[in-house]
């Protein structure tokens, strides 16, 4: 194991809980604790926590701020009140992707972007660059933040466990409030498909809460879990399906991209693809039999033999017990159904463009 | 860690049980943990000859795909198909059930090269 890597603030419970650590985005992470089946199924069927200490907190605070997010953003700020949060994208000049992430609206001058662990100072350092106002503050807290989330069906219960019986905040909405003497910042958002929350706190009491979460009926699940529940549900990993040279419309989430709005930084490039049509968008795949596992770089091929493109996701799904993954491919390709097939190792996979998500709450 | 001791073993983590000039492999328990749920195997084909060393098969794991090598040179007689329908036997009994496949010895000498399990012990420690 590399030296170099970060440790996280929870990393002394991982070690008590046996967890393999393995490197990601800079940090020593656990990937698994056990069976990385059984902890994908606790969260689908109980409550999962996850140690997210590795994302990066960006705060910007003053007069002016919601204008300027909204030069630097793709959603739309005006459209969050005092605690409400919203996906969105940071886009580069071409449109491309330098990081997708959650911004939360504290008050009316202050807003908390919750960024990707391998993209922190790059967000940071894109976004002082585009400062366009000195009384806007843009401070980088990733260092002093614990993070964890929980999720999975159950965790309303083990949150009121956790909290003395406080109730959860509302979906995509954030509670800031001292605890036990410790001040806790509570959104509801995950990254699995399934009811949940994030925790964010002081470095030095991170520990203690993760601790609280599992005494009070979470289960400890590592990173590998985390990769099959967000690729069941069609989320985008960072840095594997998005990426600079990719737009959000080519990603498929032009949802969270506001061309009404005004000016933002790769809106220019994003309104031309929206007129003259995408070539390819970031399509989902899924496997007809069962087989080897594919796997991020596995080709995908037309029935007539053309080499397609290569999946950027691709994992075994837990819940569905097939291949699923996903890749940019020729819009045409794209159509539901439309038959591929997926190599691995020399042998052709048959498999076919699905709807999103690969995987539905019975 | 279950190393049993009437076995032989590979830097590879695979084990070797020999009877006669018959040799069954599989992967060791230290191997399991470390793949953690095996998800597929890719088992060699009946009668296929193969060297010491080559590659003839791979275990997959929810996060990674290993290949299996044949610890020893000869002919492949017979295939753990189980595996292919449950695959997860590997990692509920790596030296019983979980056996990969079986191999008619050309060489006994290839047998030197294989550890015992103190060595295979230290190997893992």
């Amino acid at each position: 194991m590399s030296r170099e890597l970060k440790e996280t603030p929870l990393r002394e419970v991982h070690l008590e809980l046996g967890a393999k650590l393995v490197g990601f985005a800079g940090w020593e992470m656990p990937i698994r604790y056990g069976s990385i089946l059984e902890e994908h199924q606790s969260v689908r069927q109980a409550a999962g926590i996850f140690d997210i200490s590795h994302m990066g907190h960006l705060h910007v605070e003053g007069a002016g701020s919601s204008e300027w997010l909204n030069r630097m953003l793709t959603n739309n700020v005006d459209k969050l009140s005092d605690g409400e949060a919203q996906y969105t994208f940071l886009l580069n000049e071409e449109g491309g992707v330098i990081d997708d992430l959650i911004l939360y609206r504290l008050e009316e001058t202050s807003f908390l972007l919750v960024v990707n662990a391998a993209r922190v100072a790059e967000a940071f350092a894109w976004m002082r660059a585009n400062k366009i106002k000195e009384e806007i503050d843009l401070t980088d807290q990733s260092a002093e933040m614990a993070g964890m989330a929980v999720q999975g069906p159950l965790v309303a219960e083990v949150y009121s466990r956790i909290m003395g019986g406080r109730t959860l905040p509302r979906r995509n909405e954030v509670d800031i409030f001292e605890i036990e003497g410790h001040r806790l910042t509570v959104c509801r958002t995950g990254y699995t498909g399934e009811d949940g929350f994030e925790l964010f706190c002081r470095a030095g009491v991170g520990s203690y809460w993760f601790r609280r979460a599992l005494e009070d009926g979470a289960r400890a699940c590592g990173l590998g879990a985390r990769d099959t529940l967000r690729l069941e549900m069609c989320y985008p990993l960072n840095g594997s399906d998005l990426s600079p040279e990719r737009t959000p419309l080519e990603s498929g989430l032009g949802f969270f991209v506001d061309l009404e709005k005004e000016d933002f930084v790769g809106r220019e490039v994003l309104l031309a693809q929206k007129s003259e049509g995408l070539s390819e968008v970031l399509t989902p795949l899924v496997c007809l039999e069962s087989g080897p596992p594919i796997r991020p770089g596995c080709k995908v091929f037309a029935p007539d033999g053309q080499e397609l493109g290569r999946l950027t996701s691709g994992t075994l799904s837990p819940s569905v017990g097939v291949g699923i993954g996903m890749a940019y491919l020729p819009c045409d390709i794209a159509q539901v159904g439309t038959a591929v097939s997926v190599e691995v190792r020399g042998r052709m996979i048959p498999a076919e463009v699905s709807k999103k998500p690969f995987y539905k709450k019975a | 860690m279950n190393i049993p001791d009437n076995l032989h073993y590979t830097s590879d983590h695979e084990w070797v049980s020999i009877e006669g000039d018959l040799a069954t492999v599989g992967i060791t328990d230290h191997a399991q943990e470390e793949l953690s749920d095996v998800v597929f195997v890719e088992l060699p084909s009946v009668g296929q000859a193969v060297g010491s060393g080559d590659e003839v098969g791979t275990v997959e794991s929810v996060k990674a795909a290993s290949p299996i090598y044949s610890p020893l040179g000869g002919e492949i007689t017979a295939i753990n198909t189980e595996l292919e329908g449950d695959p997860s036997v590997i990692n509920s009994s790596p030296y019983e059930e979980g056996w990969i496949f079986k191999i008619r010895l050309e060489d006994a000498g290839d047998l030197d090269d294989l550890l015992d399990a103190t060595s295979y012990e230290d190997l893992i420690s």
